[in-house]
């Protein structure tokens, strides 16, 4: 993903800690970085936040427009999740449109908040078959540091919780614009942890330089019920179904933290 | 997607039998072939039900471009695309999102076979072309992909064998068809190993617990392991051909 390079004597510096179920920055196999968390950042978006995961930061912002719906769904809003890898954020991404990397990383978040049914959908319908509100989740990488995936759908998550709608009504199939906001309704809080595999032990919230030496990854998304809602394994490696099975208890644990600190109850 | 579901649509009758007629754990009728291209170093085509999916490999060869060259092992490129009509509404050519996310998750699900260092500074190019969709295509594309690897002759730690399950009308069922997919509850994709019991290739939407996901998982495994004993017929066969032609 990165031309960021490891020093080899680093690499298995890294990997001989994990063995024994510690890191090179002191964390435990499976401790987060520091989370900080800002909502409402951009004022024009109709939701936003910004989420530092150690140093990775990940800004998302939220517009909300009308739209047609999808023919095979006359009566829902449209969610729409896009990804950019800025190059100011590392010097391994460059300009253009999204490559394979923003792409998975916009399809994992968008898989989490769509099949949690975050966004009550049927809920953005204006007139039926015709106008419906489109949400455009805007992912924004500001800095990579590692883990783009949680940061970024923790990021979608806190923004869509703060995202206002303007009010309107609806005359002779047409909308109009009133003065007012409500809150967009959101039904589920998905989380997205993810576990690099090095060495045979998982590692939650890996950095870029565990990202680097990792054989592969796994990410898995609950809601707020414990189910499990989206799941994307990663990287040129493998897992046993042993290792599978003790990630998603791993996730689930994690989840519940996590969803503490954007959910406030 | 979301898709309204009418009420008089049954996925599973009373007595247990899919809208196809299949058992829930059954998988659908396949037919595998290898060496079915001129030009490719290796090729393979798989019929499973509706789908059919075409697989070429062409390597190791010079990478193009040369700056993507790896100095210690093989750089493996994947391309898993659908034929625009391979599906009820004309697919338009150019790859959508979905299919590069696929393109990705397909060589992450292969790659983990090959012998990567035996080749330095070569690439090795993996093509699958889906010819008619109804559902789990990527796991067709990764079976049929792996076959056409072996196909040309490079050397692999075992064969790749993918296969989904899932949860529909709240059973679970293995290999989904569109429609199941579409309007089931959740739908898992799995590549295997089977002589590692290695995953290489697991994603999952729509909702489970973890015991059913645990189930499903399993079921999954079961087809793989299943569908592993066809492949590696398949590949037999091919040579079984040639000797008899040559005896001939």
């Amino acid at each position: 993903m990165s031309s960021v390079m490891v020093a080899r004597i680093k690499q298995k510096r890294i990997a001989e800690l994990i063995s024994k179920g510690m890191r090179l920055d002191g964390r435990d196999i499976t401790e987060y970085r520091e989370v900080k968390l800002e909502m409402g950042v951009v004022e024009r978006a109709e939701g936003s936040a910004h989420v530092r995961l150690g140093k990775t930061e990940v800004m998302v912002g939220i517009k909300i427009e009308l739209g047609e719906p999808y023919a095979d769904a006359p009566e829902q809003g449209v969610l729409t999740v896009n990804t950019e890898l800025v190059p100011l954020a590392s010097p391994s991404f460059e300009p253009g449109p999204p490559n394979e990397n923003a792409i998975e990383i916009a399809r994992v978040v968008d898989r989490g908040v769509r099949e949690s049914k975050a966004i009550a959908l049927e809920k953005l319908c204006a007139v039926p078959g015709k106008k419906v509100f489109v949400v455009f989740v805007d992912v924004y990488v500001l800095n990579h540091d590692g883990n783009l995936i949680d940061a970024s759908a923790l990021a979608a998550l806190a923004a869509l919780l703060n995202t206002k709608m303007r009010k309107y009504e609806v005359k002779d199939e047409g909308v109009k614009m009133k003065s007012g906001y409500t809150q967009l309704p959101v039904a589920n809080h998905p989380i997205a942890v993810t576990l690099a595999k090095i060495n045979d032990k998982l590692v939650v919230d890996p950095s870029l330089e565990e990202e680097q030496i990792m054989d592969a990854r796994l990410t898995i998304t609950t809601g707020k019920d414990g189910k499990v809602c989206a799941v994307q394994k990663g990287g040129y490696g493998y897992f046993t179904k042993g290792q599978i099975l003790e990630a998603v208890i791993i996730a689930k644990e994690k989840a519940k933290e996590l969803r503490k600190l954007v959910v406030k109850e | 997607m979301n898709i309204p579901r009418k009420k008089s649509e049954k996925l599973i009758d009373k007595n247990g039998i899919r809208a196809d007629g299949r058992k829930p754990d059954e998988l659908r009728p396949v037919k595998l072939e290898v060496g079915v291209l001129g030009n490719a170093d290796g090729s393979a085509y798989f019929q499973q039900g509706k789908n059919k999916i075409l697989a070429a490999v062409y390597g190791p060869q010079e990478v193009h471009p040369r700056h993507l060259t790896i100095p210690d092992r093989a750089l493996i490129r994947c391309r898993y695309h659908m034929a625009p009509f391979s599906v009820d509404e004309r697919k338009h050519p150019a790859p959508s999102r979905r299919e590069i996310e696929l393109s990705k998750v397909v060589r992450g699900a292969l790659e983990p076979s090959v012998f990567v260092e035996y080749y330095p500074r070569t690439s090795i190019d993996i093509f699958t072309e889906v010819l008619q969709a109804d559902g789990g295509t990527r796991c067709a594309s990764i079976t049929t992909a792996s076959l056409a690897l072996a196909d040309a002759g490079i050397p692999m730690r075992d064969l790749v064998v993918a296969c989904a399950a899932g949860k529909i009308d709240g059973q679970l069922v293995l290999d989904l068809n569109d429609v199941e997919d579409k309007m089931g509850e959740a739908d898992m994709p799995v590549a295997l190993m089977p002589n590692y019991n290695a995953i290489t290739l697991l994603q999952m939407d729509g909702q489970l617990t973890s015991k059913d996901l645990e189930k499903v998982l399993n079921l999954a495994l079961d087809g793989c392991k299943q569908l592993y004993i066809l492949q590696k017929e398949a590949l037999k066969s091919k040579y079984v051909a040639v000797k008899e032609e040559v005896k001939e």
